[in-house]
């Protein structure tokens, strides 16, 4: 092992390396922060360049620092015009977005960018150690688990996304499910619920809805309520203030730790991924606070912005676990990464580490030097890059409206996808004048489809629904699943009981 | 009725649709040899439309707001008194952008779509507007179909 770090040093520290990683977290930055282009579209975009490149340690190495770039690119449109170009760095924007507002927009990004670069980091060091072994922990989960643990994961999202409301957050989740199932699925190879209209073969995409529950809304209550983006101007003026108090820092610091450890880990898991490490992370975080910081959650709660973002990085260093040693992409961008590598020459899989240890060690090698590429690069930037939110409201608005609809013709490049974006923004507007919460309608969606084949899966080996019962693991997570939906709305109907009773017992 | 539980009402009616579909729709159309499978196309769907319905209907009948709750970001409630005819114009724009795209060519149909945007919105100073839509729209052009790659038609369709 020590002479593969050491190989790996060694293609990692070359002056032609280096630049590949600076020129590939700047782009990712400056490309992830248009909302609409994720991470996966930029590395799809950047594959061909890499190639071109030859050397495959060379071309992974620029494809991660465009992947780390990206995410954290995402991150600074969640906190500053609350458009989340990635469904990853949703969860950022419940706090980072408030602060921003509250004219602590420069605050809001050092806190992401330090908890990305720890979150990143731990990643990093985590994989190289427990690489070799937690390959044989993600053999053990079979579809059943998975979808167990799907369902466990869209469960915490309803419980804690829903701002105490578990019905509404629980509602939307399952209408995501449902829109997830519109279009071709993968093991049937039909399609449903199409009503005939072929823009619908291949389902609603995932930026077009994302555009649509998020950037949308925000744009259209920037327009109704004016006060809003005024409010965010005097913001804008307020972003002088970058450094965290060491009383602040001390705060953040354990949630960063325990929650670079969770994300890794979910990370690791094929289908969860960084969108459930961060929820999870959120979530979690939530629940371990006091009641005064519970309160503060989702109105610009420093833990609450630092808990996704160092999550959603150690996840990304963790789905490089089962590409790297199984051949596994463990989310989306990495069956990208993965495409890449096979037109390189390159198969991951066990084998990766033994026959081409410079590879192998150079790309996590090169993960710390991108988390600290990032760091250097994006805190001295924080204040241009936070100047967006001293655009004017006259024309940022109807700039936002356009790199929405650009977000969403790109990646289909089909102009009724443009008007099904409008009509799901329309209704999103509604379900926030409503306060039903979006976030879990996104959630359900990405997961829905990998939900309903892992259940498929599940069914077939199986031949029926006995896997819900047969598998230990999986009734225990389905357990864990119900009763985070149960018992907080059991919580809430007690507390409204006994505030009932303290009434009669006044009137009387 | 307040609005969560009207949109509860309209999710419900989705349910309805999507649980008829795969409860008695779908199936039919399904070959002999996927009959003998433990699932089907409508599997999923058929638990999602009970589920759903369900959770619908807890909203619907359980879901009652405290009298006197304090409003969301932007209170329904008193709509009529906010920029509404902004907002619709912004809407028409968009809508009206989709539909313009392909004819009018890329840099036309998003020069206007900002001017007007901004005009919409309020402003008047047409020296700072007019160069900065055109700039945009060119800016964006050039990134998108030259550097990324992505075809754009720049120009109308009879061109």
């Amino acid at each position: 092992m020590l002479e593969g770090i050491l190989i790996g040093l060694s293609t990692a520290f070359s002056g032609f390396n280096l630049a590949l990683v600076a020129a590939g977290c700047l782009i990712g930055t400056l490309i992830g922060m248009l909302p609409g282009l994720g991470p996966m579209s930029i590395i799809a975009i950047m594959i061909p360049i890499a190639i071109t490149i030859g050397d495959p340690a060379s071309a992974l190495i620029l494809l991660a620092g465009v992947y780390y770039g990206a995410i954290f690119g995402g991150s600074t449109s969640s906190i500053l015009i609350n458009a989340p170009g990635v469904a990853s760095t949703v969860a950022t924007s419940f706090d980072g977005y408030p602060l921003a507002r509250s004219g602590h927009a420069g605050k809001a990004l050092t806190v992401a960018a330090i908890a990305s670069f720890a979150g990143g980091t731990i990643g990093a060091i985590l994989l190289m150690i427990f690489a070799p072994m937690l390959s044989t922990v993600a053999l053990l989960f079979h579809s059943a688990e998975y979808f167990a643990l799907m369902v466990l994961g869209l469960s915490a999202v309803a419980a804690f996304g829903g701002k105490g409301n578990v019905a509404k957050a629980l509602l939307m989740t399952l209408l995501g499910l449902i829109m997830a199932t519109v279009g071709e699925a993968a093991l049937f190879n039909a399609a449903r619920f199409t009503g005939g209209l072929m823009d619908l073969q291949s389902g609603f995409g995932f930026i077009t809805l994302a555009m649509a529950m998020f950037a949308l809304p925000e744009a259209l209550f920037l327009v109704l309520d004016p006060g809003r983006s005024s409010r965010s101007d005097t913001g804008g003026s307020k972003i002088g203030k970058l450094r965290i108090s060491a009383a602040e820092g001390r705060e953040i610091a354990p949630v960063i730790g325990r929650q670079s450890l969770q994300g890794f880990l979910i990370g690791v898991l094929p289908g969860a991924g960084a969108t459930i490490a961060s929820f999870l992370g959120y979530a979690v975080e939530r629940n371990l606070a006091t009641k005064e910081e519970q309160e503060m959650f989702g109105k610009g709660s420093l833990k609450g912005l630092a808990a996704p973002e160092a999550a959603n990085n150690a996840a990304c260093s963790g789905s490089f676990v089962p590409l790297l040693t199984l051949g596994i992409p463990g989310s989306g961008t990495t069956a990208i990464l993965l495409g890449a590598l096979l037109s390189l020459n390159v198969s991951p899989g066990p084998r990766l580490m033994i026959d081409e240890p410079d590879i192998f060690w150079s790309v996590i090698i090169s993960m710390y030097l991108g988390n600290l590429i990032l760091l250097l690069l994006n805190l001295p930037l924080i204040p241009y890059i936070a100047k967006l939110l001293a655009i004017p409201r006259n024309y940022l608005i109807p700039f936002i409206l356009f790199f929405t609809l650009m977000g969403s013709y790109i990646g289909q490049n089909n102009p009724t996808e443009l008007l099904i974006l409008v009509g799901l923004g329309i209704a999103a507007t509604a379900f926030r004048l409503a306060d039903y919460p979006l976030a879990p309608l996104l959630i359900g969606f990405i997961l829905g489809r990998m939900l309903e084949d892992n259940f498929a899966r599940a069914m077939q080996i199986y031949d029926g629904p006995s896997f819900l019962w047969e598998r230990p693991m999986t009734i225990g997570l389905l357990v864990l699943a119900v009763l985070l939906i149960f018992l907080p709305s059991y919580r809430q109907w007690r507390a409204q009981v006994k505030i009932k009773k303290a009434q009669e017992r006044y009137d009387r | 009725m307040a609005l969560d539980r009207w949109l509860a009402l309209i999710i419900l009616g989705i349910c309805c649709v999507y649980g008829y579909t795969a409860w008695f729709l779908m199936d039919g159309s399904l070959a002999p040899f996927m009959r003998r499978n433990p699932v089907w196309p409508s599997t999923f769907p058929k638990i999602l439309s009970i589920v759903c319905g369900l959770t619908a209907l807890w909203v619907l009948v359980f879901q009652h707001a405290p009298p006197g709750e304090k409003a969301g970001e932007v209170d329904y409630r008193r709509l009529l008194e906010y920029k509404l005819q902004q907002a619709g114009g912004l809407i028409a724009l968009m809508v009206g952008y989709a539909l313009t795209l392909r004819p009018l060519g890329f840099l036309l149909s998003t020069a206007l779509f900002l001017a007007i945007g901004a005009v919409t919105l309020g402003e008047r100073k047409y020296h700072i507007l007019v160069p900065v839509a055109l700039l945009a729209s060119g800016l964006t052009w050039y990134l998108v179909a030259e550097v990324l790659g992505v075809y754009l038609r720049p120009l109308p369709i009879l061109f």
